[in-house]
């Protein structure tokens, strides 16, 4: 039998690589954790009814979109639609061609990976610049980025002083205070040069057409301070309806990203500058990219398009941690991954179908998230749909055994008895191929069978029943 | 694309039209988003200085101090917002070449941009600029060292408060602490785009009442 794709992904990862990814994703764990327990009488509080903003938002935007338009209308902004990734691609290919403009620096934006925006306007002749740390590497390395708020968790300072070597950056040296010294250096020309500066957006307020920016680094406000012309690219599903809403998504963005009460820059933005204004755009562009989500809105998983893109599920998912976020094989990896992925791949469905299936369902990713997604139900649901469209689905262990088992209670209860040994078995001798492929970027919590069926008997006897 | 509006609105509303209940606008009390954990009671500049340190922003609560700060590490050429450039400038003393416009073609020139901040947030120790009220964006941006300046009655308790009062300015930023990365290994780096350091100094109540002794 062959192993699951991810599995397969996790086995052959470097152990270099392997090492850096669990590191960076399970560090800060603590800090953000206590970053929203610390400071919140009632966290969770917290995560339910921003959860509850965003569902509504969604299962209300035809109201939404057109109230947010005419905002972003009457605030000077241009407004564009894009279907798809095509026509967004090509919406920024117009603004550049209609202003002559052929430089661009951009700040990090999911938006953009996902479409693949960069690549596509490099063909057009047009240079378009990461500035955000992580991403100018990535690009540098024609790499991509393995994780949506630490693109380079999968590197090193050695790997990365090569490359800066290799561009030219200067001579070999991996303290990261030079590393960064060095960027710094050779970005803030790019950011002057350019005529054009690209950006997502974390939130839009229907209220206000105001959109949100955050950043640590300051290389989108940099973008907006050197550029004439800001392009913004944002997911329809971004919308948040009020500006008192803000305080609530801002705290948990932070917290979950990095742990940090607030980002470091929080730009909200909701024009082109004022008159009197030396620095910045005199012109700004929203793009609004559909690119599925309107089928995403119709499934039953719509639940993940209230995704804030924090980063928190995959930092506590104990696959991501082992098999790395190229193993996700796009460009939303981790649990949020597993389930966008597959959804936004359209006919692609089936090449994809296999991520739902990596993970043992262990909860931790609902339990982190601040907008509240049940991720595992969602990705049960997917691997029901990808069950019903009849996908083949490699290097899942066969169920009839366990069917048998579970039909028959005395070999069920001889089962939980003998399941005892699995404590003292080391796990990867056991010659079942799919199990040791599966165990290889999971780890088994000890086995307890036969516990609740004590519990159950001991129980009934102190209420006076009989067992 | 205007076929691509109509296109995506009506896709909208057709994978609307099979919810049978919609989820309602949770009505919360906005102080649910503010950090029960610390007292925001008294003096604002100090609620505000404690959060503010603990971001790595340094207060400083007079012209004469700034200076001193400036001088000890030989920051002498800056950029100073022509709107405060009479109340600061006498306190520079001929060590100093003080610009009250930003060229971007010598970004490198300036050490340090001291700018008219519209406020701070005590709750979160962020400085919030504004297109309107900040003069130069790239003056606030470039330099190793960044100066905002605020009055005491600028100072908001708290993030809800601080949006309540949002104005309407295309470009209202809240900074919260110098620029900085973690994208190498995880290693917090200050100043990889922006300041390095991020300065906020108290502005007397009545900034037109100060009548500074040459320095
Ligand atoms: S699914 Fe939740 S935890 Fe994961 S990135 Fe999105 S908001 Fe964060």
């Amino acid at each position: 039998m062959k192993a699951q794709p991810i599995d397969v992904f996790a086995r052959d990862l470097e152990e270099e690589v392997r090492h850096a990814v669990l590191d960076g994703s399970s560090s800060g764990y603590d800090k953000r954790l206590a970053s929203l327990t610390s400071d919140f009488a009632d966290p969770d509080l917290l995560r339910r009814t921003a959860g509850r903003i965003k569902q509504h938002t969604l299962e209300n935007l035809d109201t939404y979109l057109p109230r947010v338009e005419e905002k972003l209308i009457a605030n000077g902004v241009r407004v564009h639609w894009a279907t798809d990734a095509e026509a967004a691609r090509r919406t920024v290919l117009g603004i550049m061609r209609e202003n002559g403009a052929d430089k661009i620096v951009k700040s990090k934006s999911m938006a953009t990976e996902e479409i693949a925006l960069t690549p596509f306007l490099e063909k057009e002749g047009i240079e378009s610049l990461e500035t955000d740390l992580g991403e100018f590497i990535v690009q540098i390395d024609h790499d991509h980025p393995s994780h949506i708020v630490k693109p380079i968790i999968h590197k090193n300072r050695r790997g990365i002083a090569r490359s800066f070597e290799r561009e030219g950056l200067g001579a070999y040296d991996d303290r990261p205070e030079t590393i960064t010294a060095r960027a710094r250096t050779f970005l803030r020309k790019k950011y002057l040069e350019a005529q054009v500066g690209l950006t997502g957006a974390n939130f839009l307020v229907a209220e206000s057409g105001r959109m949100v920016l955050v950043t640590n680094e300051g290389n989108s406000r940099f973008c907006l301070a050197g550029t004439d012309i800001h392009i913004a690219v944002t997911g329809i599903e971004k919308i948040i309806p009020r500006e008192r809403d803000l305080p609530l998504f801002l705290s948990l963005l932070g917290r979950s990203a990095t742990g940090q009460q607030l980002t470091v820059y929080t730009e909200f933005i909701s024009g082109p500058k004022v008159e009197g204004q030396p620095d910045g755009p005199g012109q700004m562009h929203l793009i609004l990219l559909d690119n599925r989500r309107t089928e995403l809105l119709a499934s039953k998983c719509r639940d993940i398009l209230r995704c804030i893109r924090c980063g928190a599920c995959m930092n506590v998912c104990p696959v991501y941690r082992q098999a790395s976020g190229h193993a996700y094989r796009s460009v939303y990896p981790g649990p949020v991954g597993a389930v966008l992925s597959p959804l936004l791949a359209g006919n692609k469905f089936p090449e994809l179908a296999d991520l739902p299936k990596a993970s043992s369902l262990c909860g931790a990713c609902k339990e982190v998230c601040p907008v509240d997604i049940p991720i595992p139900d969602l990705l049960l649901r997917l691997r029901d749909r990808a069950k019903q469209e009849g996908v083949k689905s490699p290097g899942t262990p066969p169920m009839g055994g366990w069917a048998y088992m579970a039909s028959k209670p005395s070999v069920w209860r001889a089962s939980l008895a003998a399941g005892k040994v699995m404590n003292y078995v080391p796990m990867n001798l056991i010659p079942v191929p799919a199990l040791r492929a599966w165990r290889h970027s999971r780890e088994l919590p000890p086995w307890r069978g036969g516990a609740f069926r004590k519990w159950m008997k001991i129980h009934a006897k102190e209420k006076g029943g009989e067992s | 694309m205007s076929g691509d509006r109509e296109t995506i609105l009506k896709r909208v509303r057709d994978s609307l039209a099979g919810i049978e209940d919609r989820t309602p606008y949770p009505e919360y009390d906005e102080s649910l988003a503010v950090t029960a954990i610390r007292s925001l009671d008294g003096d604002l500049w100090e609620r505000f200085s404690e959060r503010f340190v603990a971001v790595n922003g340094l207060p400083i609560t007079s012209p004469e101090e700034l200076v001193e700060y400036l001088k000890s590490f030989e920051h002498t050429t800056g950029y100073i917002d022509p709107d405060l450039q009479t109340i600061l400038a006498p306190y520079f003393g001929s060590g100093f070449t003080i610009e009250d416009r930003f060229d971007r073609d010598r970004l490198d020139d300036y050490r340090f941009g001291i700018t008219r901040a519209r406020g701070a947030i005590a709750e979160t120790g962020s400085i919030v600029v504004t297109d309107r009220g900040t003069s130069s964006r790239l003056g606030a941006l470039a330099p190793w060292v960044h100066v905002a300046c605020v009055r005491r009655d600028e100072i908001f308790r708290d993030t809800p408060a601080a949006v309540a009062h949002m104005e309407d300015d295309p470009n209202v930023i809240w900074i919260t602490g110098p620029s900085k990365t973690a994208d190498v290994e995880g290693i917090m780096i200050e100043g990889v785009h922006g300041p390095g350091v991020q300065i906020c100094l108290l502005l007397p109540d009545d900034v037109r009442k100060v009548q500074p002794t040459d320095a």
